[in-house]
């Protein structure tokens, strides 16, 4: 027997496999036995109704997808009313994704999504904001900081920052994240992208631009959460392009203590229990006694610290 | 060419749904005409208790030239549980259809089904009629097998460019369903003369309620029948879709529900809504 279990800070998880928020919903468990996941990743809600993006809103890239969905959401008060007891019917953790695009509104859903039955929150501080000019918080280290501060004194809850792969400044944002008191982080969220179809010369996104998520994401997000994992002493948990239980080993290896599944899930929609499946018989078959005895064992040790850091220059 | 099948190993964990995901076997691949084929699928039980109107999301294969990433959403054409069958009709034309039109007897093909909102037929709706063009007719055929089933009368307005392209005229008449069949190159497929037929089986024999799928034009023309003779009407839609189960929100398309504009997935409240609610593109 293996311990597939894994610690994501006071956060017990029967084991390290979870959904990626926006891929996952109540509507996957037509299809997939959501009590095996070592926990469940709402969609980013906002406090007010949103509409979401105009269509097209996902398009396809050699062995990858763009999105721009936009975060259509139905408010707070329908999440509080409908999705959580939804989520509760399970004994597995549910961790609630939440966005604004003010560090007050954020603090105030924070606030609001704090309640029985949330056993972690997600601040999506990777997607489009308005009060920083189309830039996400977590894009520096300044606004993470801003942000972080005012949704850690908005809840008592674990706070999960997911963080973005279109700044140059990964590890000082990692940093920030954990300073202003993120109990973990999540690397990472989709990276800005664009398509366009050379017949009609149209960006093949409605919104033009759009992130990048699947296979081809994978090796900057592990770099990214390599990056992190050397930085920060919070845990970190990986995610970004994930579809086969050796992309799940190799995050381990490089410092994450669990993993998100995300666009794998749309090609697949039983892949989250596949792999599970998968990943006990690879530490079986390897006589690894925990998934805890993977993490952070990366042969790094030659590496120089600025070859591993690779901070910006001031 | 090599072909590569696209599947997850391991046991399918149970789920509360009637959606699978499950590995078929390809009986046949057929064209049908210069335009079109015709697959047969070797398909488990658990995937064929399905509604007219549903569709599969298909992991199309990958080949040397052809790399499909997403799956692909397709109207089922035809589902028998006794013969374990599952049929897609569809046209050649991007990258996902090509590499299907390469499977093989005998190939395996990963699909995922079945999903959505079908086609209703209620009890009070005695007189069908459908109208479709194209490959709409695709997704109309389980509608006449299921009229057959409920000894419902049904008219099947076929449009085409040419008779050569009409399709599935034989199987709508095996079906039990009365085939009028309307083309541009004999200039009979002009709304007008459309209006003119259905005005006329109005008239005549009555009708309870009508479908269509896939046109604006077809869409407008029986949203005014419809509103004027006060019969109800359905219409499959179609949209670019990523997960096909709800999730990932990308397949919205705006409704009108008594004035209020809404959006729903065509994936999940769809793929077939009210005529009446559907909004021309």
């Amino acid at each position: 027997m293996v311990n597939l279990s894994t610690q994501i800070g006071s956060l017990t998880l029967a084991n390290p496999i979870m959904p990626a928020s926006g891929t996952f919903s109540e509507d996957l468990s037509e299809v997939l036995d959501l009590h095996q996941l070592g926990a469940h990743v709402t969609k980013t809600i906002t406090a007010e109704k949103r509409g979401g993006n105009p269509t097209p809103r996902v398009c396809e890239v050699r062995g990858s997808m763009l999105n721009s969905i936009g975060i259509p959401s139905k408010g707070v008060q329908h999440f509080i009313d409908n999705t959580i007891p939804f989520y509760n019917a399970y004994d597995v953790p549910l961790v609630v994704s939440i966005s604004a695009n003010s560090a007050d509104e954020f603090a105030r859903i924070c606030e609001q999504v704090s309640v029985p039955g949330v056993a972690a929150i997600e601040v999506n501080i990777s997607c489009p904001n308005i009060e920083e000019d189309g830039k996400a918080f977590a894009m520096r280290p300044s606004t993470t900081t801003t942000v972080m501060e005012k949704l850690r004194s908005a809840s008592d809850l674990p706070l999960w920052a997911k963080l973005s792969p279109n700044t140059g400044e990964t590890i000082e944002v990692a940093l920030a994240a954990e300073e202003a008191g993120a109990d973990a982080l999540v690397v990472a969220n989709t990276l800005l992208s664009m398509a366009i179809d050379i017949d009609t010369r149209k960006p093949k996104l409605g919104n033009l631009m759009g992130g990048l998520s699947g296979p081809s994401l994978k090796p900057i997000a592990l770099r990214m959460a390599y990056q992190c994992a050397k930085s920060v002493q919070i845990p970190v948990i990986g995610c970004g392009g994930i579809s086969t239980v050796e992309d799940i080993v190799e995050y381990l290896i490089a410092g994450a203590t669990a993993v998100q599944i995300g666009t794998a899930t749309f090609i697949n929609p039983n892949i989250m229990v596949t792999l599970l499946g998968q990943l006990e018989t690879y530490l079986e078959t390897r006589n690894i006694a925990s998934v805890s005895d993977l993490v952070g064992s990366v042969r790094d040790e030659n590496a120089a610290d600025a070859v591993v850091f690779m901070e910006t220059a001031p | 060419m090599s072909l590569i099948q696209r599947h997850t190993a391991g046991e399918v964990s149970p789920a509360n749904g009637t959606t699978h995901e499950v590995e078929t076997s390809v009986k046949s691949n057929i064209a049908v005409n210069g335009e079109y084929r015709l697959l047969t699928l070797d398909a488990p039980q658990c995937v064929l208790d399905c509604q007219p109107g549903q569709f599969f999301h298909i992991l199309c294969p990958v080949t040397t030239t052809e790399q499909p990433y997403l799956r692909r959403p397709m109207s089922i054409y035809g589902y028998s549980a006794d013969k374990g069958e599952l049929q897609f009709l569809y046209k050649v034309t991007g990258e996902g259809t090509r590499a299907l039109a390469t499977l093989a007897k005998g190939d395996r093909l990963n699909v995922l089904g079945p999903l959505g909102v079908g086609f209703r037929i209620r009890d009070d709706w005695q007189n069908l009629l459908l109208l479709a063009r194209g490959v709409g007719l695709a997704t109309l055929a389980p509608l006449a097998q299921e009229a057959q089933r409920l000894n419902r009368k049904l008219v099947a307005i076929c449009s085409a460019r040419s008779a050569d392209v009409l399709m599935s005229i034989d199987h709508f008449k095996s079906l039990g369903a009365e085939v009028i069949t309307v083309t541009d190159a004999e200039g009979t497929s002009g709304l007008e003369n459309l209006r003119e037929i259905i005005e006329g089986r109005i008239a005549a024999q009555g009708v309870d309620a009508m479908y269509t799928c896939g046109s604006n034009r077809m869409l407008k023309l029986l949203q005014e029948i419809g509103a004027t003779h006060n019969i109800p009407g359905e219409i499959a839609l179609e949209q670019q879709m990523a997960c096909g189960l709800g999730m990932c929100q990308c397949c919205v398309r705006s409704f009108n529900r008594k004035g209020v504009i809404t959006q729903e997935r065509v994936c999940r409240e769809g793929p077939v809504f009210g005529i009446e609610e559907a909004m021309a593109w």
